[in-house]
């Protein structure tokens, strides 16, 4: 394992008893766990090859009891780790031998629907779905749709702006959260935007949104509901070349059309899924492209006739349109199978979550398969093409030594041929510990110092969800500095970890 | 007034670097159209016109980056060359201020977080700026976010630019997400309502699946006008269910209201209310003047001589806020531009200016009133 935290204060954990009992006044009952078995639980999220014990942890029901929590910590220099479900990605939510792990699951429950105002206030704790579920009798639906939406909290998606498949026409979550409540490290409440579209002052949502925990716990959120399409149809598309379908996705593009969802799969990831779930892929194919439309049925129709133009005038050997629900569903089944179907393959896998511009996409492509036969690894590519998010899905098995290491230093040759392309290390699935030690990659000093004062502006003494996303902590007094000279490193000697 | 005419980012860098060693104070100006807005500006002013032109675009990646003061009229025109837009639909406010269109920047429309009627449907400036390049109050250029369309890479500090009013930092470039533009639309219209029946009428529509696009009500005239914009079979199929909401095809001229506000008297202050659009009628019904509603009734454009404090008192109660556009130059040293926000939020506010600007290079009073 390659990836460092910061040292545990050993004076902190020597302080434990008296932190739980603290703790214990404020949430009462069994909201406070530190019997190391029980809370064992938690000891990771979704990065699960990175796992660390909590000090101790609490689960706390009420806004009061949050802000109580925060400050005690904040008098007591007490770091804080925000949890929602643990199905981040990056290590967002992995908890730290001397901080207090604040888990939001009980803040479960749907507070308000305006369908007037087509509007939902929600406890972070709810799951992505359960937000759909509350309102799809009406005919409305909440847009943002990852693949762990049975299980992930709105207030994870809030802190890492999740998106989904059908993001390309819909937005990520940023797009779809009007407004928040917000606790500060220091027990401060605040309301931030609000049911209306645009805020007063600056941005603050919009910048809360996508912080990864490390600006404020976020305790309440007002997200936008959209009436569900009447209908929704999709293509699956063969083609010979990933350039042919790269064209195709372009071509589509061009013609005007954003579909809902554009999602394409190279052979080893056509090959996995339709092992795993037999939905009847072509597999003499070297890519298949998915594209939905969704909408009335006379756009639906229209949109597929031209679809299918476009997909035969760049070279597709075989095109299928969905007839009905079930054929479409079925079309999906594989894709949305794709991470279990790599799973089957092989014991361990990684999933990389880079965005380039599409049009690297075959050269992208080709340098991965190189860095596959180099790094004696497996990869599998399902790729949001909409919009240029690649998950490369490489495949390991951590109980043969060094191949943790191996897969690990694979996956960050990826993100930075992403970078080198044009594009970002991250398209939705957050930084967390993962890509952290990469951040220089995308950054500078100066443009990453910039985004660590938005930091002090919320957390002045950097005690809420430490060591994530940056590479190096700089004590916001030392940030605050005014610097005669630009462009220079100004702390040297600071420890990197 | 001094005039500095930066002809690069470095230029802008060495001169707010200086400004800030000598304890100065800049006010950034892209077209300057909106140079009426808030209380009269004393400091010297950083003109950023050089700053402009196309950098790139790439119409099949969605995406274009240009020099922070190209004229949003050049952009539009590029857009459109290419069969886009930028979806947030801004427009030219030169005219609100009694000068002429056309001198707007892509800059300046971002920093004033201006949006048109599609806001409603497709988002604002706030969700097209993808990313950016700047100089901060430090005199430090600096980059943030991407020029890719899906990023979640570090803090979303694109986000902060929008609405800024020029507070935080001086943008050099910036990079959007633009989307096709319709091929057919049409505006449906309603006649002989109030508000109240108008919004409820609008929200109708909004929720059902007649992906309406833009939904305004003109008082004067007491009609709604709806539209539905995409491709054409759909554009039809989409109207047969504002018909059997009883709207009729109606002419998509009307809408030019909401961009020149034309029907609103040029002689008194202009005030720009954002409220959730079920608590706009009520929130009328308390205030007095000339008016048009946008976004389903989330948004009003007020002109009116009503005091200050009540306009505020009354955007507040429906749960939102009032901007004070355009006044008189003895109300705009009074009122500040902004509405003023709870103490816990303006004083998060000050930290994040003071985060980007330490030395205040940028601090605005008469945005917020906050300095004297
Ligand atoms: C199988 C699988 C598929 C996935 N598919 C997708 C996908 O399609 N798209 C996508 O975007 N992501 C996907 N993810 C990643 C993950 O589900 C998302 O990042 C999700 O938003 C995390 O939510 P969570 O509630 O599990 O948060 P956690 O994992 O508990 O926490 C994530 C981060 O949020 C912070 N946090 C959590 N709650 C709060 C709060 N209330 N206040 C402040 N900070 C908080 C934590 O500190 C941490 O930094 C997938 C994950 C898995 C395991
Ligand atoms: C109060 C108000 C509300 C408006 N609302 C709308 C609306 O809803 N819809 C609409 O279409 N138009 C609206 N407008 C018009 C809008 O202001 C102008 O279209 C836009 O500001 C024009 O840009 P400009 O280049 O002339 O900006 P300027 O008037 O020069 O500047 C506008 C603001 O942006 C800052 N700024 C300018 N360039 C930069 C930069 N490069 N980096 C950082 N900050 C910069 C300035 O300091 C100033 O605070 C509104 C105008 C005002 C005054």
């Amino acid at each position: 394992m390659t990836i460092a935290m910061p040292l545990p204060d050993g004076a902190t954990i020597a302080r434990r008893d008296a932190i739980v009992a603290a703790l214990r006044d404020i949430v009462p009952g069994e909201g406070v766990i530190d019997d190391p078995i029980a809370m064992r639980a938690y000891d990771c999220d979704g990065l699960t090859a990175y796992r660390q014990t909590p000090l101790v942890v609490a689960l706390p029901e009420t806004t009061a009891q949050v802000s109580a929590i925060l400050r005690w910590c904040f008098d007591n220099g007490v770091k804080v780790v925000p949890r929602g479900s643990g199905t981040s990605l990056s290590g967002g939510a992995l908890p730290m031998a001397d901080a207090v792990l604040v888990v939001m699951s009980k803040f479960d429950r749907v507070l308000d629907v305006d369908y007037g105002d087509r509007v939902a206030v929600v406890q972070p704790g709810v799951t992505n779905l359960a937000v759909t579920r509350a309102v799809e009798e009406a005919g409305f639906y909440y847009a943002p749709d990852p693949s762990s939406q049975i299980a992930c909290s709105i207030g994870g998606n809030v802190a890492e702006n999740a998106g989904g498949v059908h993001c390309l026409k819909y937005g990520l979550t940023t797009n779809n959260v009007l407004g928040a409540e917000i606790v500060l490290m220091d027990g401060e409440v605040l309301r931030i935007g609000g049911r209306q579209l645009d805020p007063a002052g600056l941005d603050l949502i919009g910048v809360v949104v996508g912080s990864e925990g490390l600006l404020g716990m976020v305790t309440e959120v007002t997200v936008r509901i959209l009436p569900k399409p009447e209908t929704a149809r999709a293509l699956l598309i063969g083609f010979a070349t990933i350039e042919d379908a790269g064209r195709c996705v372009a071509d589509v593009i061009a013609a005007g059309i954003i579909p809902a969802g554009m999602e394409l799969m190279d052979r080893p990831a056509i090959h996995a899924a339709e092992a795993f779930v037999r939905v009847g892929y072509p597999l003499d194919v070297e890519a298949l492209l998915i594209v939905e439309v969704d909408g009335p049925p006379a756009e639906c129709d229209h949109l597929i006739a031209e679809i299918d133009t476009i997909a035969v005038a760049s070279g597709a050997v075989s095109c299928r349109a969905s007839q009905d629900e079930g054929e479409r569903l079925g079309f999906w089944a594989g894709r949305k199978a794709a991470f279990p179907a790599a799973g089957r393959l092989s014991p361990d896998y990684i999933c990389m979550d880079g965005t380039i511009p599409r049009r690297r996409l075959p050269e992208v492509l080709n340098r991965i398969g190189e860095m596959s036969v180099r790094y004696g690894l497996r990869v599998a590519n399902v790729f949001h093409a909409g919009d240029g998010n690649l998950h490369p899905l490489i495949m390991y098995d951590a109980e043969i030594d060094g191949q943790l290491e191996a897969a690990e230093a694979f996956g960050s040759d990826i993100l930075r041929l992403c970078v080198e392309v044009g594009g970002v290390l991250s398209g939705e699935h957050g930084i967390g510990i993962e890509k952290r030690d990469l951040m220089p990659v995308m950054f500078s000093e100066t443009d990453l110092m910039h985004q660590q004062r938005l930091k002090c502006a919320f957390d002045p003494a950097l005690l809420l969800n430490p060591g994530k996303v940056f590479p190096q902590l700089h004590r916001c007094a030392e940030l605050g500095r005014m610097h005669v000279h630009r462009g220079q490193v100004p702390f040297p000697d600071l420890p990197r970890f | 007034m001094d005039v500095l005419h930066p002809a690069s980012a470095d230029d802008v860098a060495d001169m707010v670097a200086s400004a800030a060693a000598r304890g100065e104070r800049l006010t950034i100006r892209g077209g300057g159209s909106k140079d009426g807005v808030g209380a009269p500006s004393e400091t010297a002013v950083l003109d950023m016109a050089l700053l402009s032109g196309v950098i790139d675009y790439d119409p099949a990646e969605l995406v274009l980056t240009v020099g922070a003061a190209t004229p949003l009229a050049e952009v539009r025109a590029l857009l459109a060359g290419s069969g886009q837009m930028l979806a947030f639909d801004p427009f030219d406010h030169g005219p609100l201020f009694g000068k002429p269109s056309g001198k707007a920047t892509i800059g300046g429309v971002l920093a004033a977080g201006v949006a048109g009627s599609q806001r409603l449907s497709m988002g604002g400036g706030r969700d097209h700026l993808l990313g950016f390049t700047a100089v901060s109050g430090r005199g430090e250029l600096f980059v943030a976010g991407a020029k890719v369309v899906k990023n979640v890479t570090g803090y979303d500090l694109p986000k902060l630019a929008v609405n800024s009013w020029g507070r935080l930092f001086a943008m050099t470039q910036v990079t959007l997400k633009v989307v096709p533009a319709p091929r057919a639309r049409v505006t449906w219209v309603a006649e002989g309502l109030d508000f109240a029946d108008a919004q409820r009428l609008m929200a109708a529509a909004m929720g059902s699946t007649a992906e309406v696009a833009a939904a305004a009500y003109l008082p004067g005239r007491r009609r709604a006008l709806l539209r539905v914009q995409g491709f054409g079979p759909s554009v039809e199929a989409r109207g047969q269910m504002l018909a059997a909401l009883g709207l009729r095809p109606g002419n998509d001229g009307e809408c030019d209201a909401l961009r020149t506000l034309a029907p609103l008297p040029l002689d008194r202050p202009l005030w720009r209310i954002n409220a959730p659009p079920s608590a706009a009628p009520a929130m009328m019904a308390g205030l007095s003047g000339d008016w048009l509603a946008d976004w389903a009734g989330g948004l009003v454009w007020l002109a009116s001589d009503q005091p200050a404090g009540e306009v505020r008192a009354a955007a507040e109660a429906a749960g939102g806020h009032a901007m004070l556009v355009r006044g008189p130059e003895a109300m705009r040293r009074a009122v500040a531009a902004l509405h003023p926000p709870a103490a816990g939020v303006a004083a998060l506010e000050a930290r994040i200016a003071a985060a980007f600007d330490p030395a205040g290079v940028f601090a605005s009073p008469r945005m917020t009133g906050a300095v004297a």
